[in-house]
């Protein structure tokens, strides 16, 4: 595995740190409104169910614009953006994604109005999705 | 490669202002571009980088993918419905390929 893990360039947290900054502009995005759901720990990183989920009355004045999702250990750190409107509804979704090894899943969170909310969780990988 | 069938799960039926939810899934392989083949040669990427919901020609949800995506893209969102009508749903892959399907709900 560490042979693997050497020949392959993966992101570092910095490579993420950029990304949430082009998104928000350059804000600091805050904690809070803004659950990401993912698993403790995934035996099979080759498919990894995630959440989002954002707190907004998802009218046409006041919803959740979009929600980037990162992964920052993986070669890439992109992993989706998602966009939501007021006929959203709820600003939740849910998508299976790849991670590469152990490391941190980041979402954040852009407001109609521009503010932006960050939450990210640790998710422990057992075989890493990183393909052949 | 033959056209990837959607899979979609949209109730038949909702009652006016109802948030109902939707899910779909696709059959796609999601060449990530990071695999190599058994001559050591890149396989070169192949995603579905884009997907789009919308109600009655408004947008709904979107996303955009990138190839940390696992294959077969499954999304799963709401919408929240006022009135009867259709969804469109359309996939577009990295060589411009959209695949689009349609699905009606009742509302009452």
């Amino acid at each position: 595995f560490l042979a693997t893990a050497s020949r392959m360039a993966f992101a570092s947290a910095e490579d993420a740190e950029k990304a949430i900054s082009e998104f928000t502009g350059g804000a600091a995005p805050q904690s809070g409104k803004i659950t990401l759901t993912a698993p403790e720990i995934a035996e099979n990183g080759n498919s990894v169910p995630i959440s989002v989920s954002v707190d907004s009355p998802m009218t046409a004045d006041d919803h959740v614009a979009s929600v980037l999702v990162l992964a920052e250990g993986n070669p890439n750190p992109d992993v989706a953006t998602f966009h939501f409107t007021a006929l959203s509804g709820m600003a939740t979704a849910t998508t299976r994604i790849r991670l590469a090894r152990t490391q941190n899943v980041i979402a954040v969170a852009k407001m109609s109005d521009g503010s932006t909310y960050i939450d990210r969780k640790e998710v422990k990988v057992t075989i890493g999705g990183c393909g052949g | 490669m033959a056209d990837p069938k959607p899979r979609i799960k949209v109730p038949k039926t909702a009652s006016k202002g109802e948030v109902v939810t939707i899910k779909t899934l696709i059959s796609h392989p999601m060449e990530s571009g990071q695999r190599k083949d058994s001559a050591g040669n890149v396989i070169p990427r192949e995603i579905i980088n884009k997907f789009t919901c919308e109600f009655n020609g408004q947008p709904v949800f979107g996303c955009d993918l990138d190839p940390a995506i696992s294959a077969n893209p499954y999304m799963e969102f709401t919408a929240k419905v006022e009135e009867s009508g259709t969804f469109t749903f359309s996939w577009t892959d990295d060589l411009g390929k959209v695949i689009t399907t349609e699905e009606k709900i009742e509302v009452s």
